[in-house]
């Protein structure tokens, strides 16, 4: 099946997100403060941040899976209001179901309640563009990391999302696999169309990926306890695919590694 | 080939006198002691009623087992609710509950079903409460995302999560309800391979002795054996 093809099965269209005044508490414990964030649809966000700063917090909210302590998230013009059908998460584990096969765990991807007829092949089509065509009757501990990952992204799209939520999905693979699934992921949303929000640590990761990076933190001279907010936001020029090598990204690169308070080392040309 | 090596140790033992025959009977003396149990229609009776309790109370045991289980391994607040206890009720040694039966029952068949459906019942109840309470949250919470909840849920995360540990439960509960039921016939019945036990001791009928002891041996292993294709053709479906 080519990718023309799965695109007319495709139903919903990428949307857009809007985020207003969002704060999050757990009891006296402030996470996330003041987060204003407009993401149009189509589009390529990258989180970053320091660890524990909220970054999957700020993810799981648009996605529905955990709800704020104060301000509100749209999708598409429309309130997110606890579990969204219009955005997919694909979890840094793969969180496959062990006993099915990787087609039933695609499978459950699938929209529920109105099951159609051109699902098996809806299934069929993203295993393929996946390249788990060969796979696809194995089960998860028979498949390498990266190809759980890979099953897991699948999942995600079978439910055709508006919003495709990524929290730090290639974080435990290794570095060229990585790469390759970085690539995959671009072919995807070429082939898919949906706004991508994905968190990563990997400041090159968000370099190559995305059209805007979103710097998560505490406010400088803050002691690091303090509520995140968005610091800064970064956006990539170039058309991807990007050239891993450029020295506008390199400039950028330093930039983020410093807003995150990583030494860079870098001796400043200005 | 081991079988077959203890019968001939046993059938050189017993005819070589080196231990009188009170002792050990024959293996020839033993299986001639079940033709005449057989022929005298007995020897059916015995293992009918006494596989007849075991299947009984196993039943009823792992269904009640699996029930609160469920419920338990399901809820927290159930779990604050019951699970301390059914954990003090566990910790009574479970023969100590057959006075009591037999005073609330009375010494007959019903006593001896509950008092079989009580050794079948921990084993599942204490493995697959903990075995649901120990499903994986990634799991759940990925069948929450994408639109799972209720018995939807359960049967797509929960129930095939603990299908491995409902079936070695099954296998255990099995075994503990040949014990007790062996225990329960033995403190009071008047039929079934226990009653035998007791029987053949008092008269110093070594031969149905050894006789039930073998064909303790057999039931128990052919139940087993059940639950075993059982498990093969679970674990197929279910396993990972």
């Amino acid at each position: 099946m080519s990718s023309s093809s799965l695109r007319r099965t495709t139903a919903a269209d990428a949307l857009s997100v809007s985020i207003r005044d969002l704060s999050r508490s757990f009891g006296d414990r402030h996470v996330l403060r003041a987060v204003d964030l407009e993401i149009t649809a189509g589009e390529i966000v990258a989180l970053i941040g320091p660890s524990g700063c909220g970054k999957s917090t700020l993810l799981r909210h648009i996605g529905g899976l955990d709800s704020p302590s104060g301000g509100a998230i749209d999708i598409g013009g429309e309130p997110v209001v606890g579990l969204d059908a219009r955005s997919a998460v694909a979890f840094q584990e793969p969180r496959l179901l062990p006993w099915r096969s990787i087609t039933r765990n695609v499978e459950v991807g699938l929209p529920r309640g109105k099951r159609k007829g051109d699902d098996r092949g809806r299934v069929a089509g993203l295993l393929e563009l996946v390249k788990l065509t060969e796979s696809a009757h194995l089960r998860p501990r028979e498949i390498s990391g990266g190809m759980a990952q890979r099953v897991s992204l699948a999942r995600a799209l079978a439910r055709r999302p508006g919003v495709l939520l990524l929290d730090e999905p290639f974080g435990a693979l290794d570095a060229l696999t990585r790469l390759a699934m970085q690539d995959l992921l671009l072919e995807l949303h070429a082939a898919e169309p949906a706004t991508i929000v994905i968190v990563t640590h990997d400041v090159d990761e968000a370099l190559y990926l995305a059209d805007r990076v979103i710097l998560l933190g505490s406010p400088k001279g803050q002691p690091a306890a303090e509520p995140a907010s968005i610091l800064s936001t970064v956006s990539v020029p170039g058309v991807r695919p990007r050239d891993r090598g450029s020295s506008d990204l390199a400039e950028l690169r330093v930039e983020l590694l410093d807003g995150l308070g990583v030494p860079t080392h870098h001796l400043s040309t200005h | 080939m081991i079988p077959v090596a203890i019968l001939v140790i046993w059938q050189v033992l017993a005819s070589s006198n080196l231990i009188p025959s009170y002792r050990l009977p024959s293996p020839a003396g033993v299986w001639l002691a079940g033709v005449d149990l057989y022929e005298r229609g007995v020897l059916y009776q015995h293992i009918a009623i006494s596989t007849q309790r075991v299947l009984l109370g196993f039943t009823i045991g792992a269904i009640v087992g699996l029930a609160l289980a469920a419920v338990v391994g399901l809820s927290a607040r159930a779990s604050d609710l019951f699970a301390p206890t059914l954990a003090a009720i566990r910790a009574v040694p479970s023969l100590a509950w057959v006075p009591l039966l037999g005073l609330y029952i009375g010494l007959n068949e019903d006593s001896k079903v509950a008092l079989v459906a009580i050794g079948a019942f921990f084993p599942v109840y204490t493995t697959v409460a903990s075995a649901l309470r120990h499903v994986d949250a990634h799991l759940v919470e990925l069948g929450r995302s994408y639109g799972y909840s209720g018995t939807a849920l359960l049967s797509l995360v929960q129930l095939p999560a603990v299908v491995p540990a409902v079936i070695s439960s099954l296998r255990l509960a099995l075994a503990q309800a040949w014990l007790f039921l062996v225990a329960g016939e033995l403190l009071g019945a008047s039929l079934g391979l226990g009653f035998l036990l007791v029987d053949s001791q008092q008269n110093g009928r070594i031969d149905r002795l050894f006789l039930t002891i073998i064909l303790l041996g057999v039931l128990g292993k052919l139940t087993d054996t059940a639950v075993g294709l059982l498990e093969r053709f679970l674990l197929k479906r279910w396993g990972s």
